[in-house]
């Protein structure tokens, strides 16, 4: 049901148009207003917590159509964002928002002062949930300004915020918001693949070289199939990190998202290829894929921090312990 | 969108959470003697005792009905018993095949008398199986099957070469995949399935194939003019190859497609123990993601079998990922580790390696070659 009305929403709303203005930096109000009017961004909440309490399976599928249709705008963070708030116990966000830990914040005397890099569309939010420690802070907008411009691969605004706020709302820590992020991304991932493989399902079964469409070649067959196997994977593993984060679990979590961090580079690879030239050009919406792709499988935490927090526990259990651990995963 | 399925596999129940640490502690015991080496033999590890164990303790024939010896327990509680074993290389060859894919064909297709003379022994651990499919100009080409068993009376007379057949030395019975009628010009028609009793068939001979590692796994089966009770045919004459591929749909779909190599990975953690450098935990960070990963895709097929739902083409999808994982781990390791393969070495490490170097070429042989595979999930996906 939710995931017909934002299949229609975004068929109806995210246009070609949007999404080159999207790539200028330029923010779609109107697009984010009609996210709001549908209450995506309360999408993870419970019903408790005033969301509509949808399944895992559900809300898994929201976060996969936001990546089957290339979604610019942070409503994935917005969700993210809001289910930390709900959780501390903080108010939830009154537009768009961010989620972030940084190394470099500190929080002294209630003032929160540092940096935080490379935050999507950090001009236009709303508030952040910010990480320092063991405590989540709300930061609203008049809490930062924009350090340094900065721009993901798929050319949406990534800027570095400089904080200085004295704050007014903070609570324990729910979970660490890097696992949210990097979660969110794992089912953004999975649908963005899905989006890659029927267009190069529909690319190869109509264009024809030799003769017969590409799809006759059994070579062409292979790669689809790789490319299916991996969008297998990266379903199960966005599935894999969503449970695992449920449970506050941050190993699972790890596993999750490096896997679909890999599906992203290995799946990118073969629809590029097996579309040809046109894969490589803007005037193909393929390229819509791949660099989202591209972006977020190096977001919220790189792949060499979640595989050393992986391999660390993993060589800590032990030889004995490996399959133990991996089961509890 | 081109969505394959892969239901979420179901939270652990408490039965199950609780089968597991019970057959962890059996496994413990079972196998306090084996040696890494030996575990590294995976589900080609052989030992009719410990398959007896297995029957004795329950643990066979987890799905079929009480009637016939099963115990009707889910297709998650076998699923933990079956990757239980393989992670810790329990010797479950004696078993293995007849509790996998013949119990269950013979489940599925044999007659009520057939039923009670193999299920019980199979579910008892006491009855050993073998696959009789491939022949030397019938490998991936399964269809061009020569093999011929032609009735008279109440007999079948078998004539033809079996290639390939592991266990065939061991086993008690295979079963056979033939021609009953026509020519191989015919395809899949006039293709059968005949229960083979290995030990008393007169006309049958079995000769070993040493494999490349030096080792007796599989073998040559001669039939001629063999004689077989026509009560052993399995199903319905002319049936043979709807039968043959609901049979590969059992075998396909297990953690065996991604844990060949698990005893590799043990014995790297051993050996780096002490000094995970950076890169070893960046490795081993990946591997285990792709290890979780596989798991759930498997644990999700097997919740598909469960709700009876047509799971050919995500079991295939396992398959093909799963033996591209098992492959890389010698791999990997050589990256992480400076050690010539042993295969004769007394230390754990190097004979591990030798015998995951020298087997892993065959998993993307066996059980439908990768090239196949890919075949089966192009199709699937609408292509062809
Ligand atoms: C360890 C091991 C154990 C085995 N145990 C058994 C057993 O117990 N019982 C049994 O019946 N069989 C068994 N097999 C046999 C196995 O099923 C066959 O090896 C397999 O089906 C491939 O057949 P083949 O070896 O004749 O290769 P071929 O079919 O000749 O194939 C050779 C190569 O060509 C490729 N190829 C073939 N056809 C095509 C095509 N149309 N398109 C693209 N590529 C193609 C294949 O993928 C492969 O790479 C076992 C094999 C191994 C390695």
């Amino acid at each position: 049901m939710l995931a017909e009305m934002i299949t229609r929403l975004f068929e109806r709303s995210l246009d070609d148009a949007a999404q080159a203005a999207a790539r200028e930096g330029q923010w779609l109000p109107a697009l984010w207003t009609e996210v709001e009017e549908m209450g995506l961004p309360l999408a993870l909440l419970t019903e408790d917590q005033g969301g509509f309490g949808l399944s895992f399976a559900e809300a898994g599928e929201a976060l996969r159509l936001l990546g089957s249709h290339a979604m610019p705008l942070p409503v994935a963070e917005t969700m993210a964002a809001n289910q930390l708030f709900a959780a501390a116990g903080l108010a939830l966000a009154e537009g768009p928002a961010g989620i972030a830990r940084a190394d470099d914040l500190t929080l002294s005397n209630g003032r929160l002062t540092g940096t935080v890099a490379r935050v999507a569309w950090g001009e236009q939010l709303d508030c952040l949930a910010l990480a320092v420690g063991d405590t989540l802070c709300r930061v609203p907008r008049a809490g930062w300004t924009i350090a340094a411009a900065g721009t993901s691969a798929n050319f949406h605004p990534r800027p570095t915020l400089a904080i200085d706020w004295t704050v007014d709302a903070e609570a324990a820590l729910p979970w660490c918001p890097l696992a949210s992020g990097a979660t969110v991304r794992a089912f953004q991932i999975a649908g963005a693949l899905e989006a890659a493989l029927d267009m190069t399902l529909s690319h190869t079964a109509t264009r024809v070289q030799f003769g017969k469409p590409l799809q006759k070649n059994q070579v062409v067959q292979h790669e689809l199939a790789k490319l299916a196997g991996e969008l297998a994977c990266a379903t199960a593993a966005a599935d894999l990190a969503g449970e695992a984060l449920a449970r506050h679990d941050v190993l699972g979590v790890a596993a999750g998202t490096l896997r679909a961090r890999e599906a992203a580079t290995a799946g990118a690879a073969i629809a590029t290829q097996m579309h040809g030239a046109i894969g490589f050009t803007r005037e193909h919406r393929l390229h819509l894929y791949t660099t989202a792709l591209w972006a977020w499988r190096d977001e919220f935490g790189g792949q060499v921090s979640w595989a050393k927090l992986l391999g660390s526990a993993a060589l800590a259990a032990g030889g004995p312990g490996y399959w133990p651990m991996v089961t509890g995963l | 969108m081109t969505a394959i399925p892969f239901p979420a596999p179901p939270a652990d129940s408490a039965e199950v959470v609780a089968l597991r640490a019970e057959f962890r502690t059996f496994l413990d015991e079972q196998l306090k003697d084996r040696t890494p080496r030996q575990r590294s033999d995976n589900w080609y590890g052989y030992d009719r005792g410990f398959s007896r164990a297995m029957g004795q303790a329950g643990y066979l024939g987890m799905t079929w009905p009480k009637q016939y010896g099963g115990h009707e327990r889910s297709a998650f509680e076998r699923a933990v018993i079956v990757e239980e074993c393989l992670a810790a290389g329990a010797p479950v060859g004696a078993h293995w095949i007849a509790d996998r894919q013949s119990g269950p064909s013979i489940l599925k297709f044999g007659t009520e008398a057939q039923k009670q003379a193999f299920l019980p022994r199979i579910a008892a651990g006491e009855l050993s199986f073998g696959i009789g499919m491939s022949e030397p100009d019938s490998g991936s080409d399964l269809a061009a099957t020569r093999t011929k068993a032609v009735k008279d009376g109440d007999v079948y007379r078998v004539t033809g070469t079996k290639v390939w057949t592991s266990f065939a030395h061991e086993a008690d019975y295979v079963i056979l995949f033939c021609r009953t009628s026509g020519t191989p010009a015919d395809r899949h028609m006039g293709t059968s399935q005949l229960l083979i009793d290995l030990k008393n068939t007169p006309g049958l001979t079995i000769k070993p194939i040493i494999d490349l590692a030096g080792q007796h796994h599989f073998n040559e089966m001669h039939f001629e003019d063999a004689v077989v009770p026509a009560d052993m045919l399995l199903g319905e004459e002319g049936q043979g190859w709807d039968q043959v591929m609901s049979e590969l749909a059992f075998e396909r779909s297990g953690p065996e497609r991604f844990l060949s190599s698990i005893e590799l990975m043990v014995q790297l953690i051993e050996v780096l123990k002490g000094r995970d450098s950076d890169a070893a935990q960046i490795t081993v960070g990946r591997v285990t993601a792709r290890l979780a990963v596989l798991r759930r895709l498997s644990r999700s097929v097997a919740g598909m079998l469960q709700e009876h739902q047509n799971a050919n083409l995500q079991a295939a999808i396992v398959k093909d990922v799963g033996a591209l994982f098992e492959q890389a781990l010698p791999d990997i390791a050589r990256e992480l580790i400076d050690a010539e393969p042993d295969p004769r070495a007394a230390g754990a490490y190097a004979s591990v390696l030798a015998n995951i170097v020298h087997n892993s070429p065959s998993w993307s042989l066996r059980g439908g070659t990768r090239e196949i595979l890919r075949g089966i999930i192009a199709r699937g996906l609408g292509t062809r």
